[in-house]
């Protein structure tokens, strides 16, 4: 990939209301170049809301958002700055992927050749005189893929990219949008998959009902959840567990003996094991999973959730 | 920047804007299918009013006297309007439809700019093709009729109405483009445009009175058929350039309400 700095996103007080719906709420961020940025959310918590207000699609009721200083809607050929993939289906069914691409070039004065170079980089070489009716969701994606690497852009936006990837195209996307960012590039992901974006982003935005929750780097986060929790097994659990609580430690204890041990880590637990002459079968640091953390964190901001099940 | 360098760029991003559009148009079969089918319609029409007309020869001299022989054979245009305004709705639909409308913003933000190229390379395809089939429907109604009273292309009149049926069914197709940005969805979209053209117009026979044929004139369809009368056309009275003039002020109605909503609205 070769270099291409990109230019800096950034919002301010942004946000859009659709009738009665607040779909984003006033937030504020900057997505800088050379790093992937996650852009992290429940389905509806405001994150192609966000992508289509960079874009000039929708405007926002108040607030701005920039791309390299200036409103999207100012740029004349802004393909060169700008490539996104939104939703990738939205590509007339009779259309072939060729005619598709040539005329998104054609609108911005992009040679017919790099149509060709980047239907080959995408791997639709093959079906570019078909038309895109009969497309997977999977071709769409690759499509949609070339139509935001079109322009050589130095900031790439994708909604939901990996949606309807078969694995090996999956690790593709992920390898291309670690390496656009390694050569310079601007690149926002947005996922409603904290796993993908564990694999991918190396900085997170998360957004849960058009607010902001977090906003850091992917290792602040990991941080920031893991080693909360101690799980202790002793010879004789009902007595440990007295000492532990005697010592400032929040004790549960499960069935089977185990004890699951907060506010109090690892370190000094055994040495507390040792002084009072506890025998320790095992001591272990539960690290808060990625998954589990983005779950506390947007636990509050669901948009749809489905009822617990009812036992009949 | 200078003026000169502003205009030069407007001027190449215009027309990359116009290219991008015809290479739109011209891959997809809806704009061949409905041009066929408009020709079909026009051309085989005029052969068979053209030969249902022959025996006028023998009618009264009143009736010879208000017989059209040019709105006779170009009366399939009213059949075939359908067609070309179904065209130029899809146009503009089938981009809202399936989202491709947002792809396009995205490489073309100037929205005002997208729709003026859009509908002028419509407006340009769809008089080229009318125009045509509107003389090929004429030569052959003509010939059809020949027995009966015909005319010439060179004849006072008929040139500007062989002309109008083009410009008739150009407007009518502009007019479904607009209406297409207006209500975005194909099927209302169509119902407007069929409403407007094909429906209330008998809808307004249905109310016999005076008010109601004033009305019925001015309708789009009514008052812009004059355009290729040689003969004032039934009740109605208003001459062809007038005619055309309601309808084409229809057109710029939807125009500017088009250009006004689709740079407020969210794609």
């Amino acid at each position: 990939m070769n270099e291409r700095g990109g230019a800096i996103i950034e919002a301010q007080s942004l946000k859009k209301v659709y009738g009665d719906t607040t779909a984003v709420d006033g937030i504020d961020f900057k997505v800088k170049p050379g790093v992937v940025t996650g852009f992290l959310g429940p389905n509806g918590a405001g994150k192609s809301t966000t992508m289509r207000m960079i874009l000039g699609l929708d405007l926002p009721t108040s607030g701005t958002v920039t791309v390299g200083g200036h409103r999207y809607q100012s740029e004349v050929w802004p393909l060169h700055e700008v490539g996104a993939l939104l939703d990738a289906r939205a590509v007339h069914p009779g259309r072939s992927a060729y005619n598709h691409l040539h005329s998104l070039a054609v609108a911005n004065g992009i040679a017919r050749a790099r149509v060709d170079e980047v239907l080959e980089q995408v791997g639709l070489t093959s079906v570019v005189r078909k038309r895109a009716g009969g497309f997977s969701l999977g071709m769409f994606q690759r499509l949609g893929i070339a139509a935001a690497l079109l322009g050589d852009p130095g900031t790439l936006l994708f909604d939901e990219p990996v949606n309807g990837l078969d694995p090996e195209g999956i690790i593709w996307i992920r390898a291309l949008i670690r390496s656009l960012a390694a050569a310079g590039r601007t690149v926002l992901v947005s996922s409603h998959l904290m796993s993908e974006m564990a694999l991918t982003a190396d900085h997170l935005l998360v957004i849960g009902r058009g607010r902001m929750i977090a906003d850091m780097p992917m290792s602040e986060l990991i941080a920031r959840h893991s080693g909360e929790r101690v799980e202790v097994r002793s010879a004789d659990p009902q007595w440990m567990a007295a000492d532990l609580r005697a010592a400032g430690a929040q004790v549960t204890l499960e069935p089977d003996g185990m004890l699951g041990v907060t506010g109090l880590d690892s370190r000094k637990i055994g040495e507390l094991a040792a002084e009072r002459g506890h025998v320790l079968y095992q001591l272990r640091d539960v690290t808060a999973s990625l998954e589990e953390a983005y779950f506390r964190l947007t636990g509050e901001s669901v948009e749809y959730r489905a009822a617990a099940p009812v036992a009949s | 920047m200078s003026a000169q360098a502003g205009a030069i760029r407007l001027d190449s991003r215009l027309r990359a804007t116009a290219r991008s559009e015809w290479i739109k148009f011209r891959s997809v079969r809806s704009g061949p299918f409905a041009l066929v089918a408009t020709a079909l319609i026009v051309v085989v029409g005029a052969w068979l009013l053209g030969a249902g007309n022959r025996n006028s020869a023998a009618a009264s001299p009143a009736s010879q006297a208000a017989f059209d022989p040019v709105f006779t054979v170009l009366q399939g245009i009213e059949l075939a309007q359908l067609f070309v305004g179904a065209l130029g709705v899809i146009t503009v639909t089938g981009e809202y439809s399936s989202g491709l409308i947002r792809g396009t913003f995205v490489a073309t933000p100037q929205r005002a700019q997208v729709l003026a190229m859009k509908a002028l390379v419509f407006a340009a395809v769809a008089w080229a093709c009318c125009t045509a089939l509107s003389f090929a429907a004429f030569f052959l109604g003509q010939s059809v009729l020949s027995p009966a009273k015909h005319v010439g292309i060179g004849d006072p009149g008929v040139l500007t109405a062989v002309l109008g049926g083009g410009l008739y069914l150009t407007f009518v197709g502009l007019l479904g483009l607009f209406i297409g940005v207006l209500v975005r969805r194909t099927p209302a979209a169509l119902a407007a445009l069929f409403g407007l053209l094909a429906v209330l117009p008998i809808a307004l026979i249905l109310f016999k009175g005076t008010i109601a044929s004033q009305l019925g004139e001015y309708l789009p369809g009514n008052a812009g058929e004059q355009a290729f009368h040689l003969l004032p056309g039934g009740a109605y009275t208003l001459g062809r350039w007038p005619g055309l003039g309601v309808l084409a002020a229809y057109v710029a109605a939807a125009a500017v309400a088009a250009f006004t909503l689709i740079r407020r609205r969210d794609a």
